[in-house]
């Protein structure tokens, strides 16, 4: 995967397999303690400790179609390469939550991704699924509820060929106002210092 | 385009589609429109399948085409993705291999509007007498 909004677009999958009908994600970037993290909870079927202990194995999925599955186990090297960990909690019955965190400095953390697009994508495949995001920066912090956005649209759908763009474009703009996935203030600093 | 930040600037754009929208509902009739499944599993995103659903949202209005777009998940194709499952009403569906936005425009103009058959399909349902 080349970005984390890839990743995020994967192990939503694995929600959406689950059949959360309410699916939380949160991103948190903590320049100071060197701090990416990434959250996604859902409210699907949950796992039990057995298969809990098997989804980091590559060759365990649920799936008959082929014999890897490759969406955690990515995720976790690519979180273990910068220093960090892959955390997953589960209860049958009350649901899931995958937490990768990140050193936020560290190179090798991969580029946040467009995450507008994946958001949008994902609400539009699934209009029946709540979800609720929350990005933390130590700029502020953005969130919002699909529950709102179709309590805004009064039945318009969000597949409309006009109200997509004006989602991604609302996203975006939110986005880059809370300066997601922008280096550390005192490096941009450094950099202009030495031009 | 202007600038969209809260709520309230997606709900004048909303108006401004309900003014226009007939109110038929599309959500009712699903299988009288076509159907168009990109295959959104861990081969499918890093192959970039999240390009090829976009470039499908974003260019089947201009050509006049109402259509689903949906995600699902891998078929078991994996050297093959992208994949895209296309379903017209009342057809077999048919599963396009290798599907980048050149594919996906080759897709549009040919199999969505013509019926023509483009390179790159996957053969799953042929039927054995």
């Amino acid at each position: 995967m080349k970005d984390l909004s890839s990743h995020i677009m994967d192990i939503v999958q694995n929600s959406i397999r689950a059949e959360a009908t309410w699916i939380i994600i949160r991103l948190c970037e903590e320049p100071a303690t060197d701090l990416f993290s990434i959250e996604i909870q859902d409210n699907g079927c949950g796992m039990d400790e057995v298969t809990l202990a098997k989804v980091r194995n590559p060759f365990f999925t649920s799936r008959t179609v082929r014999k890897v599955g490759l969406g955690i186990p990515l995720l976790q090297q690519n979180a273990e390469r910068t220093g960090g960990q892959l955390t997953i909690t589960s209860q049958p019955g009350v649901g899931t939550t995958v937490k990768a965190t990140f050193s936020h400095s560290h190179l090798d953390r991969p580029p946040l991704g467009d995450l507008a697009e994946t958001l949008t994508l994902l609400i539009v495949a699934n209009p029946n699924i709540r979800f609720s995001y929350e990005h933390t920066t130590a700029i502020g912090q953005y969130r919002f509820d699909t529950e709102e956005i179709n309590a805004v649209l009064e039945g318009v759908p969000i597949s409309h060929p006009d109200i997509l763009p004006a989602l991604q474009n609302m996203i975006r703009e939110n986005l880059k106002d809370i300066q997601a996935d922008q280096p550390q203030q005192s490096n941009s600093h450094q950099s202009s210092n030495i031009k | 385009m202007e600038k969209i930040k809260s709520l309230a600037d997606l709900k004048k754009i909303r108006d401004n589609v309900q003014t226009k929208i007939d109110l038929r509902e599309k959500s009712e009739h699903p299988e009288s429109l076509i159907q168009i499944r990109v295959a959104m599993a861990t081969c499918g995103i890093a192959a970039g399948s999240k390009e090829t659903m976009n470039y499908f949202l974003n260019h089947l209005e201009e050509n006049g085409i109402e259509a689903v777009v949906t995600q699902t998940g891998c078929m078991g194709y994996c050297f093959a993705e992208p994949t895209v499952e296309i379903t017209k009403p009342g057809k077999e569906p048919i599963v396009f291999g290798h599907v980048n936005c050149e594919k996906a425009e080759e897709i549009i103009q040919k199999y969505l509007k013509h019926d023509e058959l483009v390179e790159g399909i996957i053969p799953v349902n042929y039927q054995s007498i």
